[in-house]
């Protein structure tokens, strides 16, 4: 009897495992090991993200001096260095503007099948290492418009916009044997860029950590009040329940 | 009208009381309630509960100030607040959390009602009310899940309200009437918006205050089930009031602050280190604004609905789907006429009616990860067969209020034909093998449920054996 509950038991957890396995199927992500502290990596996140996404991609609910004041810059430094966008009456944004951009959503659309989509929240939409593995994992594919693919968000409608700094993969399958055979994928370097894939793994890094950043500006310091709460609310607790207890002396 | 009882404040306490009953109202539910002595852990959740609608209507005060509802700029004023709001952020996290929060205490407090029976003697309508509270609470947590305009409040609220389009005749008209327009949107957001609003402010601070009145009037029950103003009177407060009772303030009022300043210790442990609760408070899609024309991969209610959401996914046919999910939160309210065992707490209960009412807990709880989960034929079976589970619990409950004369084979044996009539009338589809093989597989859930609650004491003597009541609270 026993041993058949236990054999009941196993044919259920195994069957509602392997079905887990398979609902999370799909590429697996890298981490993306971002730290939204580390200053420098905002910077150059920053730099890369308006010099090669934010022609496209707006950032419509982040402010550039909100910006500036967070990852350690002067405002200065962000117009002379951040700033490209003009307003609707031809000047440069000021500090104080939201970082749009002056991409025509109608015309984006004809041209990428979809408009480009605004990022400010796409570190938590789709997460720091969607971001990542997505920014490495594009690769040649004759067979698409703009002439590259991903295995990350396959038919994306974007071209490979920082190829010249990583150079181009190639997708190499593999078909295992049998009749349940799964097609094993590997992108490979066939053409260099100006960028080792060190180097171009921690561009994809920082404009990740950027955008992770860009996600919740209030993540950098919330954890810090969230240790003084937590030490005022133990402190706390020890009075209340001495309180308690001196109070409860005359219950019996 | 009956003399007021005369007073013996002076100064100007003493002008307040000939005017209006301060005092009075102060002693006969803080100094002058005298609870049972014997409370333990599931006692904090009331006043939790309290704290936590405190928390909300004034989170949502300062939100309110900031937020736009319009379909336009509702997404965009929400990240304002999260932004160029000063302390926004903090704002919103502490009313994203608290709705959460409410329903994990809230759940605790009605489980507590369960296993001591305090919808018994004469409580009933503290139950009824209670569980108006827990309905409104729904509503006004729905309906909130909206305002944000994100993906997965346009998409969770869509299939909620395409339920009622599943009502005979009148299901179109309904669902056009709730949205105000013919496919949801601004007119929906700006209505629930004021829905939101008024619901919370006005409507469950009046529900809490009669849930309460009645609790005085009848008294609390406690951990032992027992009635201590039935018991000796006299304690060392009060020659007149209860033996075992003590007064509410300060007693429990000190013993409240210790569990408010715990909970709050978890509550802003989640606020400031995790407020998205693991993509269970706040859900990843709905960091994209809410699009009509993009449907996501897989909607999901938040997580205090997805057990009624299993319900609804569990029957296949639409409008028996809804009713069933509608009838899984109904069948709570005549919970105090099921249950007509006299003894209250499960402590003296046999032990049978412990493991039907902690296999309940358990079944909720895979009720609910079920409704997170996308379907699957395991899961889905799996689904099915805690949702039967789920319905057959009120049944043996009603079987276990007279555990002495209760027929016990027979039930089991009723209940398991009637699970496996509906499996092949209703569930099996010729041909379908995976799913076949999946119910027969998974029906060893009803099985062990059934054999636990109803055999167990029927060929074991000590699990159907009740333990007399003391006639004193006990501890």
């Amino acid at each position: 009897m026993k041993k058949f509950i236990v054999s009941i038991m196993f044919a259920l957890s195994a069957s509602l495992m392997t079905t887990t396995a398979m609902a999370s199927g799909g590429v697996e992500l890298e981490d993306a090991k971002v730290d939204i502290h580390n200053q420098p990596s905002l910077q150059r996140g920053a730099k890369y993200y308006v010099n090669y996404c934010m022609g496209c991609h707006s950032l419509n609910f982040s402010r550039y001096n909100r910006v500036a004041a967070d990852l350690g810059l002067t405002e200065e430094q962000v117009a002379k260095n951040l700033i490209f966008t003009r307003d609707a009456d031809g000047e440069l944004e000021k500090p104080g503007a939201l970082m749009k951009n002056g991409m025509s959503q109608k015309q984006s659309a004809e041209w990428f099948g979809a408009p480009p989509p605004d990022l400010s929240l796409v570190g938590r939409s789709r997460g720091s290492d969607w971001i990542y593995s997505y920014l490495k994992a594009f690769y040649v594919d004759p067979t698409r418009p703009l002439g590259a693919n991903n295995t990350v968000f396959p038919n994306a409608g974007m071209p490979h916009v920082l190829w010249e700094l990583q150079g181009w993969q190639e997708k190499h399958c593999t078909k295992g044997e049998g009749e349940h055979a799964v097609e094993h994928c590997e992108l490979k370097l066939t053409k260099a860029g100006s960028m080792t894939p060190v180097e171009y793994d921690q561009t994809v890094r920082d404009i990740t950590n950027f955008l992770t950043y860009v996600g919740e500006p209030a993540n950098l310091h919330r954890s810090t009040y969230g240790i003084f709460t937590l030490l005022f609310l133990v402190l706390f607790a020890v009075v209340a329940y001495l309180l308690k207890k001196e109070y409860w002396k005359d219950v019996h | 009208m009956a003399e007021r009882p005369a007073h013996n404040y002076t100064g100007f306490l003493g002008w307040v009381e000939d005017r209006f009953p301060m005092m009075e109202t102060w002693q006969a539910h803080l100094a002058g309630y005298y609870a049972p002595k014997n409370f333990n852990f599931w006692y904090f959740f009331g006043s939790l509960a309290m704290l936590v609608l405190v928390i909300q209507i004034f989170s949502g005060l300062f939100l309110a100030l900031h937020y736009k509802p319009d379909a336009n700029l509702a997404f965009a004023s929400v990240e304002y607040i999260m932004r160029d709001v000063p302390g926004g952020w903090f704002i919103r996290y502490m009313h994203s959390t608290g709705a959460s929060a409410f329903f994990i205490v809230v759940y605790l407090h009605m489980f507590r009602a369960l296993i001591y029976g305090s919808y018994k003697g004469k409580r009933e309508l503290i139950w009824l009310i209670g569980m108006a509270i827990y309905l409104v609470l729904m509503a006004t947590a729905f309906m909130g899940y909206l305002l944000p305009w994100g993906q997965m409040s346009y998409w969770g609220a869509q299939v909620i309200i395409n339920l009622f389009n599943t009502i005979p005749y009148i299901g179109e008209g309904l669902s056009t009437w709730i949205r105000g327009d013919f496919v949801l949107g601004d007119a929906t957001l700006n209505r629930f918006f004021a829905l939101h609003f008024f619901l919370p402010s006005l409507i469950l601070p009046a529900l809490v205050f009669v849930h309460i009145v009645a609790l005085h009037a009848v008294g609390s029950n406690n951990p032992d089930g027992v009635e201590i103003k039935q018991g000796p009177k006299g304690n060392r407060w009060s020659e007149t009031a209860p033996a075992d009772g003590i007064p509410f303030h300060p007693y429990y009022s000190v013993k409240d602050i210790l569990g408010v300043v715990v909970f709050l210790i978890g509550f802003f442990a989640i606020l400031f280190f995790a407020p998205e609760g693991g993509g269970y408070f706040m859900e990843a899609p709905n960091f994209e604004p809410a699009n009509a024309l993009k449907t996501p991969e897989h909607i999901a209610p938040v997580w205090y609905f997805t057990p009624f959401y299993t319900v609804l996914r569990a029957i296949p046919d639409p409008f028996l789907g809804t009713l069933a999910m509608f009838g899984a939160i109904a069948v709570l309210f005549v919970l105090p006429w099921i249950d007509r065992n006299p003894v209250k707490s499960w402590r003296y209960r046999n032990s049978a009616h412990k493991i039907n009412l902690l296999l309940f807990a358990a079944v909720f709880i895979v009720l609910g990860w079920m409704g997170v989960e996308a379907v699957t034929p395991a899961y889905k079976e799996l689904g099915t067969r805690m949702t039967q589970i789920y319905f057959i619990f009120f049944v043996v409950l009603w079987i276990h209020s007279t555990p002495a004369k209760a027929k016990y084979v027979m039930w089991f044996g009723i209940l398991l034909a009637a699970i496996v009539a509906y499996d092949i009338m209703f569930r099996y589809i010729p041909g379908d093998a995976e799913a076949t093989s999946q119910m027969l597989i998974q029906f060893i859930w009803p099985v062990a449920y059934l054999a636990l609650t109803l055999l167990l004491p029927a060929f074991k003597a000590s699990c159907n054996a009740e333990k007399p009541v003391p006639d004193r609270v006990t501890g």
